[in-house]
């Protein structure tokens, strides 16, 4: 198993040890291999799944049977949702005990079935290099995603002789690459007769390694933008075509954009439901291109004038041949006033930390090519409408998964030594996740973090204000700790913000400085993200 | 809404049925009727799958399963164009008086009669679905004492093979 890591070029992997999983880290342990011990499963998954986001290489996580291998299942789904490649291997009980329910067992590849692209329960070492190599392929082709390899204890010590293939084929798995010619000839000819056309970035682009062919791409044709939140980076934030975020949290201007759009070009989007909001309307109002390496998202949500299946960067660059040169400055410009009038209509309330106004500063204080990684809830809105960075921005779109931040952001930050990692998150998502500061002590990841405070579950408690009659329940933090004393007994550096004016002094400081710290923002839990338009 | 057969190769291994069943129940297609078994090529397994659907859910279901690594190929079958087949075993209430009366109908139906007691008889029908209905119609007003009726089998007509 180790043989085969180290044949794919794996030079970390993030895992908990356990007793069926002893064997493999044994053999780890004699390896070139670097074992980053996390202090929960889910932390490893999510590690791995922040690492995987910055290498573009599948993410490896290890746990053991039973428990270890539940714990790394919401990171596992987590990742599946947001199709990004990941290898998980899980110890099992021995193949001569499964199905007595004995110690740790858990029928691990039943129980990930529907959030993994594919699973193994490896029945003998022979079958260990095959499978290895088949899972690393499928992890990393296609519309990407998580594969689970569940290997029995006593596979593990079998003795066998080591073959890694050269190549593998299988024949129910066949990607397509290129886009059909004559559907990028349609795509082409939609976009020279378009009056009002408009891109929409998805997590596809970044899957694809697209970002600078879509740049030039958009720029030579002058074609605007908007993305999910996944597609947030694509195209930088600061980028005179680069329109926000559309979607139920999203801004005016972007939303109004695709209301109006004739032409909508939807790029590795899926049409989540929290971006498209109703797609059923929108096929009827404007001609649909949608681009995707997945046949089955086309067509899914919303129904499709033009479907191209293929590979975002082998399409962009079939599309960049047709020469496209846009004519609609009106659409432009008209865009253009609606998103000056957004940036001007928010007052910024000095007397407390202002949410927006934050992650704008924390933006300024970034360097450029920083990492962003965003927690969930009201925390993830606001950054998702504020990031100015021309980085990357990770966060859980599909899943939503509080506590991925912390975690998510080691991973990438042991990705990226030379990078600033930033990990925004909310009071509750950093109790899920805080003990993964011993990890980022331990393995020297030193990350930036940054808790809005609200003493609330911000998103919760809005949605109960709104739809439940104000009636909150169960959304009171209290007896959460100091975090003043978390910091210090983590060995971090700690500052306190609690008004705009002494948030410029203290993020400069803080973010200018080597290492890891913990900034707490004082957040009134009254502010929202519905805002009033 | 219709009933649409779907014939769909997949890789003869542990595990696949489970997989393919998962996704038709988190997806929320409704199989009517389902069956699987070896082809000629023992490392491939056929399933015909039967599902009730309009056009949106034959299309998601096919894109669906082909997305799935373990299916070789899916090809949605013509009903007229296509062989289909089901199987029922009926065991029916026949007392020696009414018995002929049965016989009859087994033989009009061009069926078998596989078992027999002193108070019963159970009929074989191997033929198009609607035959099979046909027959357990018939059947009812003596009182059929239990049935059991398997997924349908189909496959195309002519010399065109789901190739691989």
């Amino acid at each position: 198993m180790v043989n085969c890591l180290m044949k794919e070029q794996v030079p970390v992997i993030f895992g908990y040890p356990g007793a069926t999983i002893a064997p493999f880290y044994d053999a780890l342990a004699s390896s070139g291999i670097r074992h980053i011990l996390t202090r929960t499963e889910q932390g490893a998954g999510h590690a791995a799944s922040g690492y995987a986001r910055i290498t573009g290489r599948p993410g490896v996580c290890v746990a053991t049977s039973g428990p270890g291998a539940t714990n790394m299942f919401t990171a596992i789904a987590t990742a599946y949702s947001d199709s990004i490649p990941l290898v998980a291997i899980t110890g099992q009980v021995a193949t001569y005990q499964l199905g007595r329910d004995v110690f740790q067992e858990v029928d691990t590849t039943g129980a990930a079935e529907p959030f993994t692209k594919y699973s193994y329960l490896v029945k003998s070492a022979d079958d260990l290099a095959r499978v290895f190599k088949e899972a690393f392929y499928i992890a990393s082709t296609g519309r990407k995603g998580p594969v689970l390899i569940d290997v029995p204890v006593d596979v593990q010590k079998q003795l066998a002789d080591f073959n890694y293939p050269d190549r593998t084929s299988i024949r129910g798995y066949k990607p397509t690459y290129d886009g059909h010619p004559l559907q990028i000839k349609k795509a082409a000819d939609a976009i020279r007769r378009a009056k009002k056309p408009l891109i929409c970035c998805g997590g596809g682009l970044l899957s694809s390694g697209s970002e600078v062919l879509v740049r030039r791409f958009c720029e030579a044709a002058k074609l605007p933008c908007v993305s999910t939140m996944m597609g947030i980076g694509a195209i930088s934030p600061n980028h005179p075509l680069y329109f926000g975020m559309l979607g139920q949290s999203g801004v005016h201007t972007a939303n109004t954009a695709v209301g109006e759009s004739d032409l909508l070009i939807l790029l590795g989007a899926r049409v989540g439901d929290r971006a498209f909001t109703r797609p059923s309307s929108l096929e009827s109002e404007a001609t649909i291109i949608h681009i995707d390496i997945d046949t089955a998202e086309i067509g899914k949500n919303m129904g499709t004038t033009i479907p191209i299946v293929g590979d975002l960067y082998r399409v962009l660059e079939q599309l960049e041949q047709k020469n496209l040169q846009g004519t609609w400055d009106e659409w432009l410009g008209y865009l253009g006033a609606l998103r000056e009038e957004d940036k001007g209509s928010r007052p910024v309330n000095a007397q407390t930390v202002d949410p927006n106004a934050l992650v704008r500063l924390l933006c300024r204080y970034l360097p450029e090519n920083s990492v962003y990684v965003a927690d969930v809830g009201q925390n993830q809105i606001w950054s998702a409408r504020n990031y100015s960075i021309d980085g990357r921005f990770l966060t859980t779109g599909g899943m939503g998964t509080m506590g991925y931040s912390i975690p998510a952001a080691i991973g990438a930050k042991l990705a990226s030594k030379d990078k600033t990692v930033a990990a925004v998150c909310g009071d509750g998502a950093f109790q899920m996740s805080m003990n993964e500061l011993a990890t980022m002590r331990q393995h020297d990841a030193p990350v930036k973090i940054v808790v809005m405070r609200n003493g609330k579950l911000g998103m919760v408690r809005e949605i109960q204000q709104s739809s439940y009659g104000g009636r909150e329940i169960a959304v009171d933090l209290t007896g959460s700790p100091d975090l003043s004393l978390i910091a210090q007994a983590y060995g971090i550096p700690y500052a306190l913000v609690n008004d705009m004016d002494n948030a410029e002094k203290i993020i400069g400081g803080m973010l200018n400085a080597d290492g890891a710290c913990l900034i707490e923002c004082l957040i009134d839990p009254k502010e929202g993200t519905i805002w009033k338009t | 809404m219709e009933n649409i057969i779907l014939s769909v190769l997949v890789e003869n291994r542990s595990g696949v049925l489970s997989r393919t069943a998962g996704l038709f129940a988190r997806r929320g297609f409704n199989i009517e009727g389902l069956s699987v078994g070896e082809t000629e090529d023992p490392s491939v397994s056929r399933m015909t799958i039967v599902v009730k659907g309009d056009e949106w859910v034959v299309e998601q279901v096919c894109k669906q399963l082909n997305k799935q690594i373990d299916v070789i190929k899916v090809k949605k079958l013509d009903e007229s164009l296509s062989t289909r087949r089901e199987l029922a075993l009926i065991k029916v209430k026949a007392d020696p008086k009414i018995r002929g009366e049965i016989i009859d109908i087994t033989t009009i139906m061009k069926s078998n009669i596989v078992d027999l007691s002193p108070t019963s008889l159970t009929v074989e029908i191997c033929d198009r679905p609607e035959r099979v209905e046909l027959l357990q119609k018939l059947l009812e007003p003596y009182g059929i004492l239990e049935m059991a009726r398997a997924g349908m089998v189909a496959i195309q007509k002519g010399d065109g093979a789901l190739g691989y």
